[in-house]
């Protein structure tokens, strides 16, 4: 059996979206930009997915810009805003959760005179409103906070955090890209300046994003090119790409309840299941606030990349918040943000499930976890400390 | 990432558990910075004749304990003090760059085993002739 539970890392292309896609390979083809007809054509293909994307999203087309990755959209909007109003001011706040894109943009920033504060979340990856008070001053150019963590899942108070930003002059980023397939994100009610969105989280193409820019804001380019993009962006439009994360939205937004119902049905299957027949695991995240298709969980005693090799041998793909890769073992810096000690942190695994999972699949999951965790556990010198051994390292 | 004999190695480890009563012993890592391992040693006259392993870590870590292990079955305590990280990695035919550090604490936990076998030799020594002079 293989089973793919890994829908948080990448999901597969909708069939129906790839067929949206093919014709803008082989017939039209033209360069959006072009003044003759095979332009024409692309150029109007272009305009209807930017129309579609912003009418789900609630704002207008030309507040909706479209890059190569949700990275880059991260990237945009932290930097370009930062670079922007540095005269302004050279403090800019994210949350200790952010994804990689935003994480190690403010590195960037912060390598090149920036300030950035970081802020804590709670043990179930919560950010509060009181710590984005007492850090934002008015230096503070930017807030950014994802909606939806990738690791955990956890959902955040956007509305509120972005109105504490605006009470101090700051703009408000959000990184939508986990949140997209589960939650009707709208720019309206969320209350935000820039989001950014990727359309491989929610079965559409890889290398395709796009950032929501709010009308009035300014932010320095990153990519200098050519006119594309309201001259915001610049790279040859990527058409099939961007039609068909269009066409994903829609099929997304029109099943997004009956996804979302099956996947938590999945999802509570799989957590009662694991916590009934596992012993000495914790669940990363929160219970009430979080996203239906995310499950992380940590067992005891064990590493991560031995669980995540056998369950690859079985046939099943999972992730891991942490492998030892580069001299020392490093931990997820999420877990680590959330309180989770590090060696507990080490044995962490990710389950995200998906549309298409069956809840055959998640039966055959939990037998092979539990195999796989009892087979790494007669292996641990940890476990048979915890059973009352005892000796010294 | 891994070759398929460090997979085998990892899927199918050799030794896996604990001599009671052993001859020698030896634990070395931190679960804070990665992996642990504990050996233990049966050993008859200055030669290992048995050899078990815990190991709490990565891939890299579980398939270098058990290759390890197997290595140092038969060869006298001597020759078990020249075994090398290399060796074993050379044995698993290769290990990724960044996995390297994963196979020291097989050898170190072999020479630390080592170590206790003759402290332990040497504090029997001490009680006999304690008990010689009585
Ligand atoms: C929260 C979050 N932000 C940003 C990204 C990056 O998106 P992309 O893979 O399109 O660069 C991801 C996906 O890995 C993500 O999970
Ligand atoms: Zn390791």
């Amino acid at each position: 059996m293989k089973v793919y539970a890994d829908h948080a890392a990448t999901t597969p292309c909708d069939k129906r979206v790839v067929e949206e896609m093919l014709p803008f390979f082989t017939d039209v083809y033209g360069n959006a930009n072009s003044q003759h007809f095979y332009g024409r054509d692309t150029a109007k293909a272009v305009a209807e997915a930017r129309a579609t994307i912003a009418t789900l999203i609630g704002c207008k087309s030309n507040e909706l810009y479209f890059t190569g990755s949700g990275t880059e959209a991260d990237n945009w909007a932290l930097k370009g805003v930062a670079l922007h109003k540095r005269d302004k001011g050279n403090h800019i706040i994210i949350s200790a959760i952010e994804h990689h894109a935003i994480l190690v943009a403010a590195e960037w920033l912060e390598n090149n005179g920036f300030r950035v504060t970081r802020l804590p979340v709670d043990s179930t990856g919560l950010v509060h409103v009181e710590d984005l008070e007492k850090a934002i001053d008015d230096k503070t150019t930017i807030v950014s906070v994802m909606y939806a963590n990738n690791e955990v899942g956890t959902i955040q108070p956007i509305r509120e955090l972005a109105d504490v930003a605006h009470k101090h002059g700051a703009l408000f980023h959000s990184d939508c890209v986990q949140a997209m397939p589960y939650l009707d994100v709208n720019v309206g009610d969320l209350g935000v300046d820039l989001l950014s969105m990727s359309g491989h989280k929610f079965y559409g193409p890889k290398g395709v994003g796009a950032l929501y820019i709010r009308n009035g804001v300014k932010l320095d380019k990153l990519i200098c090119g050519g006119g594309q993009e309201r001259a915001q962006r610049g790279g040859t439009t990527n058409t099939p790409a961007v039609v068909g994360m269009a066409r994903a939205l829609q099929i997304s937004r029109q099943e997004m309840a009956v996804n979302n119902a099956h996947i938590v049905a999945l999802r509570d299957h799989f957590e009662e299941r694991v916590e009934k027949e596992i012993p000495y695991i914790r669940q990363n995240g929160n219970k009430q606030h979080r996203v239906p298709s995310i499950s992380n969980y940590s067992f005891e005693f064990v590493e991560g990349e031995g669980i995540l090799m056998l369950l690859d041998f079985n046939g099943i793909a999972v992730s891991s918040g942490s492998a030892c890769s580069s001299g020392s073992l490093d931990p997820s810096h999420v877990l680590l943000a959330m309180g989770v000690p590090i060696e507990v942190s080490h044995g962490s695994i990710r389950f995200s499930f998906g549309k298409d999972n069956t809840m055959e699949e998640v039966d055959y999951i939990v037998d092979k976890l539990k195999e796989t965790i009892s087979k790494l556990r007669e292996m641990s010198p940890l476990f048979d400390l915890k059973k009352g051994g005892t000796y010294n390292v | 990432m891994y070759n398929q004999k460090v997979l085998d190695a990892f899927a199918h480890p050799q030794n896996v558990g604990e001599i009671e009563n052993p001859d020698g012993e030896g634990t070395v890592g931190n679960a804070t910075c990665g992996d642990i391992m504990r050996i233990t040693l049966r050993i008859v006259d200055d030669r290992i004749v048995d050899a078990k392993f815990q190991t709490f870590g990565c891939a890299a870590a579980i398939a270098t304990s058990s290759t390890a292990t197997q290595m140092v079955i038969g060869m006298t305590v001597d020759e078990a003090l020249q075994l090398t990280n290399a060796r074993v990695v050379e044995e698993l035919e290769g290990l990724p760059p960044q996995k390297i550090h994963c196979s020291v604490l097989a050898e170190e936990a072999i020479k630390k085993a080592i170590e206790d076998y003759r402290a332990k030799k040497e504090n029997k020594t001490v009680d006999k002739s304690h008990i010689d002079y009585v």
